[in-house]
């Protein structure tokens, strides 16, 4: 990072600063002259969006909890209050919650923009498996904060998640009643999962900082898949990086803002307005939309045990694509076999989606199995024996001449 | 130091394994409070006692649910119907193989008592639904039998049975 550092302290008091703690500095060379690929497009906007959202939930999370109480009498009437009496608490709400929905759309867009144009790719291996740490973070922040309205959604997904660790041979009834604190989900277990919930966005920022370091340390990649090479294959961060960021967060926010004002709970389940009952279970138990596709893995496997090792593996493989896809050739742009087969695997994760929140009978299962097979040659059958039997099409030999064209990029180089 | 490596331990080597091997126990010793204390306190556990069900209220086909450790109890008063269902089947070809005697007390054939927490992700089935007139799981169409065993579905084995013994005819004791 500092050896693109050409702060230059003008103040008596940033001179004496910078000499004693260089965080002036360390901002400048990060996030102003730090070189971005001149030729980024808007799908490279998503890392900002999320460091946005992240705060954004930190925050609006941090004044919820100032009228939140985290017992089961109380929980389900507190978060009402909150709707109903506290000033703004409405708008507090609606923000963190669709907060958390608009947090996971982004990180989507961010992975898949990266399995495409193949950012995982030697060197930004670590700077993936992080990104993967920070998706596993977000999951278990997601379910937890689900849990703390205490309705009816709330206590069944507590149940059926904890139970997922009951599938664990010997150990597992035992890990269960520890995780719960008690002989089913009561109080001990909302008391525990608000103190985790309030916790792991502040892991997140830590494993963020470390994805941005080592996001920082490697480059970024860009559409073209081929490093900078040249002065001219780059421009300073800002104004470039920062105002694109800024257009597309803008852009974001619109949809973000119309979920908030327009359609508050559509993303939600009426259920989860009915306090918790632990003698009924609410008819047909969906997880919010984010996790579906995982779900419908979980649910495609006819056995307990087998389902909760492919829904941990379906998120793990992820963190091994660096060495499952032997091409050397990171953009898709360039990879006309690979680019197929990344659409077909978005379809396919999408169709899980869909069939996670339809009933588990039928055809639907049986269509489940089948996605859930793709899922998985996908990264184990088909990226390993791409990288063999692809030919890619010709590599520019340059950013500039990818965005210029050959003679202009020429010209320039020359001139 | 190198030439030193083939030599014999001294008494340094010694210290440093003793060192870190105190180290070792003292920090396992000092996690386990803080592992130990997410376990069911002493509140929870006192709350968990025994209850006591009088059967004599509950008409024959009828089901009734109790709470014993925040877990639902089925108490099933079944008709020599549902018996018979029970017990026609050949048990040793089910998912999770149990005879239905084994599954009840002797001489209270009629008395079926479960945990109903659906073995697969902890639902509470509902009672007399599914194709086997039984217990049916709406989470994930898991199917019990009227002995409450495992019959299609996920779930992979029957519905527990809670600890539980016959205080007087009409009368059990839960746990």
């Amino acid at each position: 990072m500092s050896a693109h550092s050409t702060y230059q302290p003008q103040s008596k008091f940033m001179k004496w600063m910078e000499a004693r703690l260089p965080i002036a500095g360390l901002v400048h060379s990060s996030f102003v002259a730090y070189p971005t690929p001149r030729n980024l497009n808007y799908w490279w906007t998503f890392g900002g969006i999320l460091s946005v959202m992240l705060m954004i939930q930190i925050i609006t999370g941090v004044v919820l909890v100032m009228h939140y109480t985290p017992h089961v009498d109380l929980a389900f009437t507190s978060v009402e209050s909150i709707m109903r009496d506290v000033n703004y608490g409405w708008l507090l709400r609606y923000v963190h919650a669709n907060g958390a929905s608009m947090f996971f759309l982004a990180v989507y867009i961010h992975i898949f923009r990266g399995l495409y144009y193949g950012s995982y790719k030697e060197p930004r291996e670590v700077l993936w498996i992080l990104g993967v740490i920070i998706f596993l973070l977000m999951i278990a922040a997601g379910f937890m904060g689900y849990v703390l309205p205490w309705g009816q959604m709330s206590f069944w997904a507590a149940t059926v998640i904890t139970n997922l660790f009951s599938a664990i041979p010997v150990v597992g009834d035992p890990i269960v009643s520890w995780l719960w604190g008690g002989y089913s989900v009561g109080n001990p277990t909302l008391n525990r999962f608000f103190s985790l919930h309030y916790l792991l966005p502040f892991v997140i920022l830590g494993v963020v900082v470390l994805h941005v370091w080592a996001l920082h340390v490697v480059g970024q990649n860009n559409p073209t898949g081929v490093e900078p090479k040249s002065k001219q294959d780059t421009v300073p961060f800002t104004p470039y990086a920062t105002v694109k960021d800024g257009f597309m967060i803008v852009c974001f926010f619109i949809v973000y803002a119309w979920f908030v004002f327009y359609l508050p709970n559509y993303l939600g389940h009426p259920d989860n307005y009915i306090p918790a009952n632990p003698q009924v279970t609410p008819t047909h138990i969906v997880p919010e939309w984010y996790y579906l596709p995982f779900y419908a893995i979980l649910r495609a496997i006819p056995s307990k045990l087998g389902g909760v090792i492919m829904l941990v593996a379906a998120i793990a493989i992820l963190a091994f694509a660096p060495w499952l896809d032997t091409s050397k050739v990171r953009s898709a742009t360039y990879r006309p076999l690979y680019r197929q087969f990344f659409w077909i695997f978005v379809v396919v994760s999408v169709g899980l989606g869909w069939l996670g929140s339809k009933p588990a009978e039928g055809g639907y299962v049986i269509a489940a199995r089948i996605l859930t097979a793709w899922y998985f040659i996908h990264f184990l059958v088909i990226l390993p024996l791409l990288g063999l039997l692809e030919k890619p099409k010709p590599l520019p030999a340059s950013i500039s001449e990818a965005v210029l064209g050959k003679d202009k990029a020429g010209a320039k180089a020359r001139g | 130091m190198t030439t030193m490596s083939s030599a014999e331990p001294t008494r340094r080597d010694f210290l440093y394994i003793a060192t870190g091997a105190v180290g070792a126990v003292g920090a396992a010793a000092a996690a386990w409070p803080l592992i130990d204390q997410m376990n069911p306190d002493a509140s929870t556990i006192a709350a968990g006692a025994p209850i006591e069900v009088d059967l004599a209220p509950i008409a024959a086909g009828q089901v009734i649910k109790v709470f014993w450790r925040g877990k639902p109890i089925f108490v099933s008063h079944r008709t020599p119907k549902e018996i018979e269902e029970a017990r026609k089947v050949d048990w040793h070809t089910l998912p999770d193989p149990q005879s239905d005697q084994s599954r009840v007390k002797g001489g209270h054939d009629q008395w079926l008592v479960l945990v109903g927490i659906c073995t697969h992700l902890g639902c509470i089935p509902l009672a007399h639904q599914g194709d086997y007139d039984g217990w049916f799981c709406p989470c994930h169409g898991s199917q019990y039998d009227t002995s409450g065993r495992i019959r299609r579905g996920p779930a992979p084995l029957n519905l527990p049975l809670p600890p539980y013994e016959f205080t007087s005819a009409t009368k059990i004791r839960i746990g």
